[in-house]
């Protein structure tokens, strides 16, 4: 009971852990896009996660930094993901992504 | 001073995190996804404020759970989800996909396992009141470089947005 009781870096990093699997299972099971875009922003926030706990854990502020710079990419990314979805929906009525197999061989 | 019942409030979050990602993987309708990502967002928000981290809580909050979330509902108001909803959920490769999530969490639980000796158990002595100074000084100082870069990025993925989204330029 006594390693439950006192929160420790490890218990941070098992969370985001718990939270990037769950990023990867939607990423790798769901065919609408826009599920999978937002399982892409678990994971990065799983990642920010384990940033900020090593931040906390040596007592400087590198791990923030490097976070608020993760979620500006997040932002870069969503925006750029969301405008290529738009651009597909546009050409083909759906958002399946099993749909996307124009360069398939 | 002390934290006040750390370990109820690190337990409730954490729980509020997880189902909440569960949610976004699991439901039929993007919109509830969405709100399910945005509770899972605020509940992250809240374990950064637990971290000694307020200023990256508010960044989670404004830019996270406030921007990209606005953005990601209105895309999903933009295309027509009626159709998809109908559709299978789950792709054709979702067992092997699942074996793959497995084999990565087993890697996690190893890696964890082993390296617990490698933490130390309690949290260095960390910064804890001047956070945004800090983070400010620290991301104007030394970090000015990248700072710029990411200005750079930034405008590189408007333009980029609105060449992808836009008809006709």
């Amino acid at each position: 009971m006594e390693p439950l009781l006192h929160i420790t870096t490890t218990h941070y990093l098992v969370l985001g852990a718990a939270l990037f699997l769950l990023g990867v299972i939607g990423v790798l099971t769901r065919r609408n896009v826009v599920i999978v875009l937002m399982s892409i922003e678990l994971i990065l926030n799983a990642v920010n996660l384990n940033l900020v706990a090593f931040s906390r854990m040596w007592g400087g502020l590198h791990g923030q930094i490097f976070a608020i710079f993760v979620i500006t990419d997040a932002a870069a990314e969503a925006a750029v993901g969301l405008g290529i979805l738009i651009a597909f929906f546009r050409n083909k009525e759906t958002v399946n992504i099993d749909e996307v197999n124009l360069l398939k061989w | 001073m002390a934290p006040v019942a750390t370990p109820f409030f690190f337990y409730l979050f954490a729980a509020i995190m997880l189902v909440g990602g569960i949610m976004v993987i699991t439901r039929k309708n993007p919109v509830h996804s969405a709100l399910a990502l945005i509770i899972a967002l605020l509940a992250q928000a809240s374990i950064y404020l637990m971290l000694y981290a307020p200023f990256v809580a508010g960044v989670q909050i404004i830019l996270y759970a406030g921007g990209i979330m606005v953005l990601f509902l209105f895309v999903i108001m933009l295309v027509s989800i009626d159709r998809s909803i109908r559709e299978r959920q789950f792709n054709s490769q979702r067992i092997a996909g699942l074996i793959a999530a497995t084999a990565l969490g087993g890697l996690f639980i190893a890696v964890y396992m082993k390296g617990t000796s490698v933490f130390p158990e309690h949290a260095l002595s960390t910064i804890e009141n001047d956070n945004t100074q800090q983070v400010a000084t620290m991301l104007y100082g030394q970090s000015m470089f990248p700072f710029e870069i990411a200005s750079l990025l930034l405008l590189v993925a408007i333009i980029g947005a609105v060449v992808m989204a836009k008809k006709r330029i």
